[in-house]
């Protein structure tokens, strides 16, 4: 389904953030947020789970407007969110962070087997809680708690922050698979080469404002855009 | 009476003791745990929970025991609906900040009391025990032919005390099965620990709160009701346990659950002792000094973690 932002200003309080940010995310496409630190990049996400008011704007699925939804309702229109930092319930145990996710839409244990394959790791781990995990096992967990809700839009923050090479690779290639069953997914990355192997398209963002948005093909013949917003 | 007998009527009283407070402070630690917010009004919905069961027992007639059931079903609801009223009107509108709640939570304060003032009156008023029998306790002493048990004078606790201890014993073991196997339980936890990404995962925050404030307060009601029978429902009786509940949510650690009960254990009990023994001002006057040492010395309680 498609996610489509529309002119949206929000922000922390008096704050502002985002001013008349607009995006368009598809179906069976990995479209990647890049600007650099503080743009605004994890403020876009929040604010498309509903975890930020909007000043004004609108946030749409597949046309149906889901910015003025109370924020517990977002999720289960079937947007899942893999925040910076992941964010897993830490005294939860591995199995019941998945429950919490199989709850938001109501899923049964056919989707838990489905996301416990995609992670063998976690099943071994199944009782123990979710703060005694590695980085790369919490990174999964995290990713397998959003993949319960069986999305149709997907969204990642910085998924591979200090990850190592292998871990990576699998939170890649799980990506992949996504963009591949149809998923929408946004993904928020910092590393230049994950971006440009992974996104189909690469929107800028530059302190609050959306600027281009462009194929990742554009960007490996003539990377002049990620100078001028990235400084690489 | 000798020491021995002496001491074991005083940790019968502090057992009693114990297990109220246990219940009382489990309230207030899961509101604060799940809500970040202090509710200084914890103390009058214990007293609610004591003067609705008046209410509701008195004009039952037949045997007491009727009319206390029914205080015990019904009294923690009306508290719990009247909690779910405060958290809509009064904690959401000033959207959970933590010193707007205080300040709030001191008005509900003086509202419910002066409420009950007004309706109840005040005067104190037991609410009959269901059954109330006196059970006399054996002690030994070591006599001519070896071991030997009597009954010294004095020495007895009634049917209804060891009751009181059963039955929070049976609520505690109750709301564990709660936090920790359903599905309601589980909610709770993720929202205490991470309330946004609580909500990104559909969890309905605000109505969790709303009963998460509505249950810790049936709770210290719940504890009333049983105490009730013992102690006699009066209008200002919510202020000892207010301040036994945060001494004891303070050493055991906010928010933690095994503190709240291990802590309410050592407090009722050595309130129950040292009173029995020494003066009730000293027993308060002790924990609060144990409340100031925690402070200094290990000021995220017993079994609290440390805030990163």
């Amino acid at each position: 389904m498609t996610l489509r932002l529309d002119a949206i200003n929000t922000g922390y309080g008096q704050v502002q953030i985002l001013f008349d940010l607009s995006l368009e995310a598809r179906p069976g496409e990995i479209l990647c947020l890049l600007g650099r630190n503080g743009a605004g990049k994890t403020t876009t996400l929040k604010a498309i789970m509903g975890l930020l008011p909007l000043k004004s704007g609108s946030i749409s699925l597949e046309g149906q407007s889901i910015s003025d939804l109370p924020p517990h309702l977002v999720p289960k229109q079937g947007i899942a969110y893999v925040p910076q930092g992941r964010r897993l319930f830490t005294e939860l145990t591995v199995a019941e962070n998945i429950e919490v996710g199989l709850m938001t839409r109501g899923k049964s244990a056919q989707t838990r087997e489905r996301v416990l394959s995609m992670f063998p790791r976690l099943r071994d781990r199944l009782d123990q809680r979710a703060e005694t995990l590695s980085g790369g096992e919490q990174q999964m967990l995290a990713t397998a708690r959003a993949l319960c809700l069986e999305p149709s839009v997907l969204l990642l923050d910085e998924p591979t922050e200090g990850l190592q090479p292998s871990m990576i690779a699998l939170i890649a290639d799980t990506v992949r698979a996504m963009r591949d069953e149809g998923k929408a997914v946004i993904l928020v990355e910092q590393r230049i080469e994950a971006v440009l192997s992974l996104a189909d398209r690469v929107a800028f963002i530059e302190n609050g404002h959306g600027r281009e948005v462009v194929e990742t093909s554009v960007l490996r013949e003539d990377p002049s855009l990620l100078q001028k917003y990235v400084g690489i | 009476m000798d020491f021995g007998p002496h001491l074991l009527l005083a940790i019968l009283e502090g057992a009693v003791g114990a297990a109220v407070l246990a219940l009382t402070a489990l309230g207030l630690s899961l509101v604060f745990g799940v809500m970040r917010v202090v509710n200084v009004a914890h103390g009058e919905f214990f007293m609610l929970g004591a003067v609705v069961a008046w209410f509701i027992a008195s004009p039952i007639a037949g045997h007491p025991a009727i009319g206390f059931v029914a205080a015990l079903a019904l009294a923690p609801l009306v508290a719990g609906a009247i909690a779910v009223v405060v958290d809509r009107f009064v904690l959401k509108e000033v959207e959970y900040d933590p010193e707007a709640t205080i300040v709030g939570t001191i008005g509900v304060l003086y509202i419910i009391q002066q409420s009950a003032l007004m309706i109840y009156g005040p005067e104190a008023r037991p609410v009959e025990p269901p059954f109330n029998h006196r059970i006399a306790l054996p002690w030994f002493e070591w006599g001519e032919t070896g071991l030997e048990f009597y009954y010294p004078w004095g020495l007895s606790t009634t049917s209804y005390k060891l009751f009181v201890i059963v039955a929070a014993i049976g609520i505690l073991l109750a709301f564990w099965v709660i936090m920790s196997r359903t599905r309601l339980g589980l909610i709770m936890r993720a929202t205490q620990l991470d309330r946004e990404t609580a909500l990104a995962f559909g969890i309905p925050v605000q109505r969790v709160y709303s009963i998460v404030f509505g249950f810790g307060a049936a709770l210290a009601a719940l504890a009333a009701v049983l105490i009730v029978p013992i102690q006699q429902a009066h209008y200002l009786m919510g202020h000892d346990p207010l301040l036994l509940s945060f001494i004891v949510v303070i050493i055991g650690g906010l928010g933690s659950v095994r503190g709240t009960v291990v802590a309410a254990l050592l407090i009722g009990m050595s309130d129950g002792i040292i009173s029995v023994f020494l003066s009730p001002t000293l027993s308060k006057i002790l924990a609060t000094l144990l409340v100031a040492l925690v402070l200094v010395f290990r000021p995220q309680g017993l079994y609290g973690k440390k805030m990163a």
